[in-house]
């Protein structure tokens, strides 16, 4: 994906400015669902994946993954060209089991952080508990001021989802943050 | 930092990530055109202000979202519990048994 810094005007992919390792991912399908947990079985034949019930679950199965927000909301991620695929499975159940479908692909861009001490960068600006978020979970919470969907793939590797306007924030924070990493502070 | 026990998550997470809501058990008024302006001043400003326990209202909003009840004490800032939404208020034994 190019994402152009608003300052640089230059388009960035990556950085390496210490010892975590900072990648811009492709852009990919997400849809925001919210639906009455009694039709999660539906939804789950509709997707493909069964949906996770507990806050924090995150289900994957080949190129499709959802993860649970909320009582009642889940994440959807897919590949790009997936996007009317799961929009017309999802209006096939539309008549039995009522829920809302939003597409939020463009809102976000994720940031994958990766490397032994992707942990230690993060508690820079997460107040979260990071011991407790367990691979392959992850939670909606805060990244300094502003509200990301933080995945925990395996024990150093994390993702960030973040709104698009957030992102030169969040990005150079995290870039000032693995500079300090490097010079020992 | 107060850490809170979220009822939907199932856990107790920083205070960064909830937001307070004010006074919980406020019910609506029934029939709104029958009130009198007194009545109306007091169902929308009118708190307790409670020293001591408080029944109060928080979401956690940048994490599932959700709205739901706690019991704090206004003097120690202890939370004595929180609950879902919707749920009756502890009964006073109850609440004397967690401030234990």
């Amino acid at each position: 994906m190019n994402v152009q810094n608003p300052i640089q005007f230059e388009p960035i992919t990556a950085a390496h400015s210490g010892p975590v390792e900072l990648t811009i991912l492709p852009e990919a399908t997400r849809f925001n669902l919210r639906i009455d947990p009694a039709g999660l079985a539906a939804a789950s034949t509709a997707f493909g994946v069964d949906l996770p019930e507990r806050i924090g679950g995150w289900a994957e199965s080949a190129t499709r993954s959802a993860i649970c927000l909320g009582p009642d909301e889940w994440v959807l991620l897919a590949e790009e060209t997936d996007r009317q695929a799961i929009e017309a499975s999802f209006a096939g159940i539309y008549s039995d089991v009522p829920h809302s479908l939003t597409d939020i692909s463009d809102r976000e861009i994720a940031i994958e952080i990766t490397g032994d001490r992707a942990a230690e960068l993060l508690t820079v600006a997460c107040p979260r508990n990071l011991d407790a978020i367990a691979p392959g979970s992850g939670v909606r919470t805060l990244f300094d001021s502003a509200q990301v969907v933080l995945y925990r793939d395996t024990s150093d590797k994390f993702r960030i989802e973040v709104w698009r306007s957030f992102f030169p924030h969040v990005w150079e924070l995290l870039i000032i943050a693995n500079k300090e990493l490097a010079s020992g502070l | 930092m107060l850490l809170i026990h979220c009822p939907y998550c199932d856990e107790t997470l920083p205070e960064l990530e909830f937001a307070y809501a004010g006074e919980a058990h406020i019910d609506r008024p029934e029939d709104p055109s029958a009130m009198t302006d007194e009545e109306w001043r007091d169902f929308l400003f009118i708190r307790n202000n409670k020293r001591g326990t408080h029944f109060e209202r928080w979401r956690h909003i940048n994490g599932c979202a959700r709205f739901f009840n706690a019991v704090r004490d206004t003097v120690s800032d202890k939370f004595l519990t929180t609950y879902k939404a919707g749920t009756p208020r502890p009964s006073d034994a109850e609440l004397e048994e967690l401030g234990k």
